[in-house]
């Protein structure tokens, strides 16, 4: 069970690290990406945009946790 | 040469060099100290293991459709790039201590020196377990970044050419210098790795979904430019917040 448990902890900070609202963000960012491109939307400019929001997002949450 | 091909080749060389070093430093740390027959039985061992993963993931990978292929693999270059970038904004900015490749094959001596002995099967079980845990998970992140970077685009022998150099590269220089490679510039590469692994994610995640690129390949120089464009402002922001917040301690 120990070693189970350290396997998923090992998987989870490789793939989601410190910050799971990022992946969370991210997999919100891709669904909705395929879903307006299903709607005939080619949304090529939401990714990006999302990235540039996670990524603003997390570091506030960061420096302010740490200041 | 592609524009997409020429990234690829960079992208798994600077990664695949960032973690090559940090593996290069607890090698030399245990080796010197402990000596150099088990450090090298782990190395092996570890690199064993990688290349068992690599023979087990590469044919699964065939089997996957192209789309779904690139999406989950977008994700994945996504999120590890996010990981290295909001880690080097935060280094850059101030907000986090510089990784100091001297200070680990400082601290990685010291423990060595400290740690007991114990023999299992003719090999000095702590060399052992140290470089084989170091070298694979260091490692992991290799193959996770090369046959993701490779197999989107049928391009995994380029990726493995980019991170083959880099290991031939760091593996000579530091046989040359005998320590850690200290003056690296750690954090620039993983800034320009964050980058990379954050515009590749993003390209192929919004393929795999369905969308068409405007200018194909050539997309891929815009995001990258977009990318690099928000982090740099991020890192002027934080340091300029910084300033602000603690005037004293950063300017006494």
């Amino acid at each position: 069970m120990k070693y189970l448990r350290s396997f998923a902890l090992f998987w989870w900070s490789f793939v989601v690290g410190d910050d799971w609202r990022v992946a969370a963000g991210l997999a919100v960012g891709l669904g909705l990406t395929s879903l307006l491109t299903h709607e005939g939307v080619n949304a090529w400019w939401l990714l990006p945009l999302a990235v540039a929001g996670l990524l603003a997002a997390s570091l506030r949450r960061e420096t302010r946790r740490s200041s | 040469m592609s524009t997409g091909t020429v990234l690829v080749i960079l992208g798994a060389f600077l990664a695949s060099a960032v973690e090559f070093v940090e593996a290069l430093t607890i090698v030399l740390g245990v080796g010197i100290v402990r000596g150099w027959r088990s450090t090298l039985m782990g190395v092996a061992a570890a690199t064993i293991g990688l290349a068992a993963l690599v023979a087990a993931l590469g044919p699964a990978l065939r089997v996957i459709p192209i789309d779904t292929l690139r999406l989950i693999v977008g994700a994945l270059l996504l999120a590890f790039g996010l990981q290295w970038l909001r880690k080097a904004i935060l280094r850059s900015s101030g907000y986090k201590a510089l990784h100091d490749e001297d200070e680990a094959f400082r601290r990685q001596r010291e423990e060595a020196t400290r740690a007991g002995e114990e023999q299992h099967a003719g090999l000095d079980w702590y060399s052992f377990t140290v470089s084989f845990k170091g070298v694979l998970l260091e490692g992991l992140e290799v193959v996770f970044i090369v046959i993701t970077f490779g197999s989107a685009q049928g391009r995994l022998g380029p990726a493995a050419a980019g991170a083959g150099a880099a290991l031939v590269l760091v593996v000579a220089v530091g046989a040359l210098a005998r320590g850690p490679l200290e003056r690296v510039p750690e954090n620039t590469i993983k800034f320009a790795v964050g980058l990379l692994l954050t515009s590749f994610g993003c390209f192929w995640g919004a393929e795999g979904a369905g969308v068409e690129w405007p200018g194909d390949e050539l997309s891929l120089l815009g995001l990258v430019a977009f990318t690099a464009a928000v982090s740099f402002a991020l890192v002027r922001l934080l340091r300029r917040q910084r300033l602000t917040l603690v005037p004293a301690e950063v300017n006494p």
